[in-house]
Parts: C-alpha cells; structure tokens; sequence
C-alpha cells in the first residue's frame, strides 16, 4: 500500500511541476487540471509501482538518507566536478593522455548504490565507468591519465564509496 | 546592473566549457577519450547555462511578479536535473557497448577489461 501511495506522489508533483502556469489554486493551476493530474497520476501508480519497489525494500523512504545525499551532490561532488573540468580543459589544450582501463572493487553491495558510484565516476576527474562485473559489483574505469597499474578506490574516486555507502546501503 | 554581470559570467563559463568539449571531441584519439570531453565539459557547461536561465527568471519575477518566469525556472531545474541523470549514463552505455563490440582504446598502457573477459 505505502509503495502505492510514493508512486501515486510522486506522478503528482511531477505533474504539478510541469504543469505549473496560472490559475485559481494557489495561483498555479485549475481545478480541473489538478483533478486531472490526480487521475492520471493514478493510473501512472497503479502501473508503475512494480518497477519503482522491485525489490520490496523501504530504506530509501528515511528523509535522512536525502539530506546526506544533497550535501554529498553540492559539496564534495560539486567540488569534484569541478576539478574534472579544469583537467579536462588542460587535457584537451594540451594533448597530454596516458589511457588505460583498470578495475577497482568499491564492495558496494545495492544497485542504486553501484548506479550512483558510477555516475559520480563519469562525472568526477579523468575516469569513465565502462564496465560492471554484476556477480562482485568491481567496476571497470577508463582512466585517462594512468599513473600507478595497481590502483585503489582512493586513486580513482577519493572517498566516494564512503559516502555512496551512508546515502544507498 | 550586477545582474548583467552575473549572468554574463554564467553564460561565459558555460560556453567556455561546451566549447571545450567540442574541441576534445575533435582532437581526442578514440572514442572513450572522446567520452570523457564530451560527457564532462558538456555536463558542467551545461549546468552553467541552465543556472543563468533560473537567475534570470527568478529576477523577472522579483522585479514584475508575473509567475510565468517562475514557470521558466522550475523546467529549466527539472531539464537539469535529467541532464544530471542520464549524461553519464548515455555515457556510460556508449563505452559499454564500444569495448563489447571490440573497439579497444588507443594508447592504452593497461586494460584490465579484456584480461577479465565478462560475460
């Protein structure tokens, strides 16, 4: 039942997001426009919720979780965002790369955990993501400036499995 | 007038960096360095310039109270936030599919992926 109602809530805000513009409630929408978002919203729920809660687990419900999550996005890896960038630009200036594809074992045990490491790999300086052995969750990195053949987590993606492990373990 | 200002450094910071990728895309040898220009610069650019659009708006509607500038910022910071998403991992999926497909890198000093042949 609770599955039910996070999918039907979150339709809504969507909706109400994207449809936002003038009208008599709050100065956003019709009626009967929010009455037609909650139908369709409805639907969407009724639809949806096997594939938002595949795996029956609720830990993701605990505001907690979200507000590690936003300071991880906007402090450590804004900032490494950042430095990804300049050393992209002095990268493409000058020409200078040292490829190679290595692995590291992160022991992160979710998927929504593998997915977000992954991502903050992409996104963070000179590595990609390319590969996932999905039995030990290792992952396969294309380093762009290789400098040791024997690499940890901390050489790659600093201290990002910590946090990744409070926010989705 | 700082506003001017504000959003012309915004602005500048993105183009600089959309600019940049462009560039690695041409320049880079094969298509994982060619990834990683194009999925980074283009990203932070891009966030940049989204950022100019939700400072603008939000001070349209500060100064004249029409709430069609609201409507501008809360899709450009929905826009973001699924350019967020899904650049790494369109990325992702591109080198993925690239290195199963047999495209090995170029240069490359060590490649753990073809010694560990997934399945």
């Amino acid at each position: 039942m609770i599955d039910f109602f996070i999918t039907f809530l979150i339709s809504l805000f969507t909706y109400l997001f994207l449809t936002a513009s003038s009208g008599e409630i709050l100065g956003f929408w019709s009626t009967l426009e929010l009455s037609f978002g909650v139908a369709l919203s409805i639907i969407v729920a009724l639809l949806a919720t096997r594939v938002l809660f595949q795996k029956k687990s609720y830990r993701m419900l605990n505001p907690l979780r979200w507000v590690i999550f936003f300071i991880y996005a906007f402090g450590p890896f804004f900032l490494a965002m950042a430095k990804a960038n300049i050393d992209v630009a002095y990268r493409v200036i000058t020409g200078k790369i040292n490829p190679g594809i290595v692995k590291i074992s992160p022991n992160l045990k979710t998927d929504l955990g593998v997915t977000l490491l992954a991502n903050s790999i992409t996104l963070t300086p000179g590595t990609l993501s390319v590969d996932i052995d999905e039995e030990n969750n290792d992952l396969y990195i294309h380093w762009i400036n290789v400098t040791t053949l024997k690499p940890t987590t901390k050489h790659i993606c600093e201290n990002f499995p910590q946090w990744i492990r409070r926010i989705a373990e | 007038m700082s506003i001017k200002i504000v959003l012309g450094l915004f602005l500048g910071i993105g183009v600089i960096f959309n600019c940049l990728g462009s560039i690695g895309l041409l320049r880079f040898p094969d298509v994982y360095t060619r990834l990683h220009a194009s999925t980074k610069a283009t990203t932070f650019g891009s966030i940049f310039t989204s950022l100019a659009v939700v400072i603008y708006s939000l001070y349209r509607w500060s100064s004249l109270g029409d709430s069609k500038f609201v409507v501008l910022a809360f899709h450009t910071i929905i826009a973001l936030i699924f350019l967020i998403i899904t650049n790494p991992t369109g990325a992702h999926a591109i080198a993925r599919a690239a290195h199963r497909s047999g495209v090995l890198p170029k240069q490359a000093v060590i490649d753990q992926l073809k010694e560990a042949k997934l399945k």
